[in-house]
């Protein structure tokens, strides 16, 4: 038995004439006047917190008060700080009791509040996950419209993973209601750098 | 108790008014989100176009695709697996867990699996699964199915939740809080994610030209489960295949727009090869896909993204709930697919539709759902499993409408009945009194009334041109 060559037989045989591609014209497709303002708008509505800052040294000094209020902070950025170099090989328990993430994003959608992040930037797949705060850092000149834009700015195929996050983990499978912090963080901060 | 048909179900979930009221106002409200997300995308149609147009030229060339895709995963890192049906999927999955000697899994939202019933084939086995999705954990701790897609636990109330997870983990009892239930379940979870090293997961789309898969979730529990994990397993039908990496842009804007109103979901994830030291693997599921490929009526089913927008419009789905259809996939699109797999336990599903086209109007890859339904009514009708009633009734309507004089003679006796004698119609025996008024009778019927306006026209004109 072998179902692969059935099942691509059967395809073969059942499928229908070929149907060509559509052409597809994102440059018809929605533009934002001010891509910062609706990207912004987009993070309320997926209930992200947003900062604005001019540089890395300002996010220098937050990073530097959550160290001092006794945080468990694990940093990825190496304009912030120093990068743990044994972080690809962490654990589930490792990571556990980790309670900020900071990560860099390469790319933002304006239509959305999607933040792109890859592998390399966050160094373990796990951690923009099971941190209880995730601080993710954008560029503003890589915010972008909509996903057409950010799909061409973006090499998937790149990295082994990647992830578009837009805001905390939430759910509403009890009675609708909005829960924010399901299984991933409770909170997201995008810090925008100007 | 012969075998489960729809109306017959609905009648438990319609028992209680308040809850079948709730129900229904809150999948229209989840409706209506979605009207107002569209809206703000003037390209809306055009995306729906596009999408429509991808889906139809990937299913007319989808064996070039599958093997792309499977000759990319493999140079990734990943092995593929091919199933010809539930049982071989189920037993794909077993062995590679068995191999692994792993015991305990995590399993993320998967309306495949659910289709295999593979939670209950792995359990047989000794395993022990956990669904980690809060809606699917929760009918599993009920020992439920999902009633939506989406929203797999949308037929219960927080009370109900709070019940079960009472029982369960022994949360406050009567604290229906859904933040307070949530957190709870959060930490119960949270302990298992991070002991359990393999997961078992769905597949939104998976890409031809980059080998690799994305899984949307608003909850993050397929990566919180599989980046931990030391296997993945990833499940997918063959026609969850799309060419091109540019394409998922369409379907993203797509897909949470048209499901919850979102205008995307909070984790889209693309997993293009496993981690360093992890396994992965991806298993390609038929069970009958082929089949409806080669259906001419049927095929553009297989273009459905699983939103669930058909289900939180339709008027039948909103008042009868999702258990009402006595399968894995409810609502409209299920009430297509689910006749392909077995024809004689669902041939009650086409008819559990209004035909008002409202599925089709919201389907955001332009699916012809209620023309479909139409269709597989009157195939089941013509196969002779639309139920002795439905066909002898049919088969009287069909007499009637087709002989103009029995037309009226009927006409006029179902308008003095219910004038004269109204109990005969106004009783519990006839299904259509069951919750409903009869309406007013007209005095004559529209034939009588034409006949009578086109004489006193007549007379008028004629009147007008002797003056």
């Amino acid at each position: 038995m072998n179902s692969r060559s059935n099942i691509l037989k059967k395809i073969a045989e059942n499928k229908p004439a070929s149907e060509s591609l559509p052409v597809l014209r994102f440059d018809d497709t929605i533009h934002y006047a001010d891509k910062q303002a609706q990207f912004i708008k987009a993070l309320q509505n997926v209930v992200a917190e947003v900062l604005e800052f001019y540089g890395y040294a300002a996010i220098n000094t937050l990073y530097k008060n959550l160290q001092a209020a006794g945080k468990k902070i694990v940093n990825t950025i190496p304009e912030i700080d120093d990068v743990n170099n044994q972080l690809p090989s962490l654990s589930a328990e490792n990571l556990a009791g980790v309670e900020i993430a900071f990560i860099k994003g390469l790319v933002a959608v304006a239509e959305n509040g999607a933040v792109w992040v890859t592998e390399e930037q966050m160094q373990n797949r796990l951690l923009p996950f099971i941190c209880e705060h995730l601080y993710l850092v954008i560029e503003r000149e890589n915010i972008v419209d909509t996903m057409h834009q950010a799909y061409q700015k973006i090499d998937t195929a790149a990295s082994g993973f990647g992830v578009f996050i837009a805001g905390p983990s939430k759910t509403a499978d009890i009675e609708q209601s909005l829960v924010i912090g399901a299984h991933g963080p409770k909170k997201t901060t995008i810090i925008i750098i100007n | 108790m012969g075998k489960p048909v729809h109306s017959i179900l609905s009648k438990n979930f319609i028992a209680d008014n308040d809850r079948t009221d709730w129900h229904d106002e809150t999948l229209w409200m989840v409706r209506k989100k979605r009207d107002y997300a569209s809206s703000q995308i003037p390209e809306w149609e055009t995306l729906r176009q596009w999408a429509s147009q991808i889906k139809a030229h990937t299913l007319s060339n989808l064996d070039h695709y599958l093997t792309v895709f499977e000759k990319n995963a493999n140079a990734n890192g990943i092995q593929v697996h091919w199933a010809a049906n539930a049982a071989e999927h189920n037993e794909i999955i077993y062995g590679i867990i068995k191999q692994t000697g792993i015991s305990s899994m995590v399993k993320s939202k998967s309306m495949l699996t659910e289709e295999c019933h593979l939670n209950e084939y792995l359990q047989d086995k000794g395993l022990q699964v956990t669904d980690t999705d809060l809606g699917e954990w929760i009918i599993q701790l009920r020992k439920e199915h999902p009633s939506h897609i989406v929203l797999p636990a949308i037929h219960l109330k927080k009370k109900d939740v709070s019940d079960t997870f009472h029982q369960h983990i022994q949360t406050e009892k009567n604290n229906n809080d859904p933040k307070y239930l949530t957190t709870a379940a959060r930490h119960h979870l949270r302990n298992i994610f991070i002991k359990s090293k393999l997961a078992i997961t769905g597949v939104n789309f998976a890409i031809a030209e980059t080998g690799g898969i994305v899984i949307c979730t608003n909850e993050g529990n397929a990566d919180m489960g599989v980046h931990g994990a030391a296997v993945h397993i990833a499940c997918m039908g063959i026609e969850k295949i799309i060419p091109e990496t540019l394409h998922l842009s369409i379907f993203l804007r797509l897909l949470a727009r048209s499901a919850t109103g979102q205008a995307i979901t909070t984790y889209s994830s693309h997993f293009t090869s496993p981690r360093k030291g992890q396994q992965m693997h991806i298993v390609i599921v038929d069970n009958g896909r082929t089949r409806l490929l080669g259906n001419n009526n049927f095929r553009n089913s297989l273009k459905c993204i699983r939103c669930a927008a058909c289900f939180n419009t339709c008027p039948v789905y909103r008042k009868t709930g999702g258990h009402s259809y006595h399968s894995i996939v409810a609502g409209p699109i299920g009430s297509i697919l689910n006749p392909n797999t077995d024809i004689k336990a669902n041939a009650d599903l086409p008819f559990a539709c209004t035909l008002c086209g409202s599925c089709s109007n919201v389907c955001p890859v332009k699916i012809d759902i209620h023309n479909q339904l139409w269709i597989w009514r009157q195939q089941i009708s013509k196969e002779g499993y639309a139920g002795k009633t439905k066909s002898l009734s049919m088969k009287v309507m069909a007499y009637i409408l087709s002989h103009p004089n029995v037309y009226r003679f009927s006409g006029n006796v179902f308008r003095m009945t219910l004038k004269y004698f109204p109990f005969i119609v106004k009783n519990k025996l006839n299904p259509w009194y069951r919750q409903r008024e009869m309406p007013e009778a007209p005095k004559k019927s529209f034939r009588q009334w034409y006949i009578q306006k086109q004489k006193s026209e007549f007379k008028k004109q004629h009147i007008k041109k002797d003056s």
